[in-house]
């Protein structure tokens, strides 16, 4: 219960800090503080692979791919816009608080404890059985989806196209 | 062991977090990560209902979610770069072409 506590607080935090802060550099960073509670959670929820997939993936590759680009885009800093705790924007604040208040009142309801699983549960062999038998489609269409998505964006990005 | 709604309310948080982000900042990249914390807090609920069905299908889920993301992302930035050069800014406030 420490454990999720703690983690929650990093997580939810540092989140908070990624729309706050002002230097997207600095924002990327946070949210990658952000992932690494996160896996802490995965990790108590028994999912040891996608704990460290998430690390991996989400937190090496593709956060590592936004710091390249803002690296690349050479923004001045008068760029980065107006400090988000002075901007005047209240609707968007409201309506978040009002999205948010929506969805722990439906979230409400479903108190229940989790029971024992057993420690197979969320491991790299269980999880790649499901993975390459009932799934094997969903995944193997992911590999059509992620070379559409290199395609698009090397097209995009190349100049004089 | 935590209950599961504790799991539900603190992905709930994140997902206004997100929201809030994508619709306050004017900055395109903050938005986009906006867009990815909405996304882990999606996947947040699935890993936690996951462990409560006793099912690993929501792992999965997640898995091809993830995947979706990384795709997402280099799409997305290639439009923030491709945006860049075309008005020298990554100011949402500017990209007003097709404003009435």
């Amino acid at each position: 219960m420490l454990l999720f506590v703690v983690a929650a607080i990093i997580a939810l935090a540092a989140a908070v800090m990624v729309i706050t802060v002002r230097n997207p550099v600095a924002s990327v960073l946070y949210l990658i503080i952000s992932l690494l509670a996160q896996s802490v959670l995965y990790i108590q929820l028994s999912g040891l692979f996608v704990a460290a997939f998430l690390v991996l993936i989400y937190g090496g590759a593709i956060l590592v791919l936004f710091l390249f680009v803002i690296m690349m885009l050479n923004i001045r800093y008068a760029d980065f816009g107006p400090d988000m705790l002075k901007a005047v924007k209240p609707w968007g604040w409201i309506f978040g608080l009002v999205l948010l208040a929506e969805m722990v009142w439906v979230s409400m309801g479903v108190s229940t404890r989790m029971s024992a699983v057993d420690p197979a549960f969320g491991s790299v062999p269980a999880v790649a059985m499901l993975l390459y038998t009932k799934y094997v489609y969903p995944f193997e269409l992911t590999s059509i989806l992620l070379l559409a998505a290199i395609v698009g964006a090397v097209v995009m990005a190349k100049r004089g196209m | 062991m935590v209950p599961l709604d504790y799991y539900i309310i603190l992905s709930a948080f994140l997902f206004a977090v997100g929201v809030v982000g994508v619709i306050v900042s004017r900055n395109l990249i903050v938005m986009f990560m906006g867009v990815e914390i909405m996304l882990n807090a999606a996947n947040l609920a699935l890993m936690a209902f996951s462990r409560h069905l006793k099912l690993m299908d929501g792992q999965v889920l997640v898995f091809l979610v993830m995947t979706l993301a990384a795709a997402e992302a280099a799409v997305g930035l290639a439009i923030i770069i491709a945006v860049f050069r075309g008005r020298e800014s990554v100011n949402a406030d500017h990209l007003n072409l097709m404003k009435w």
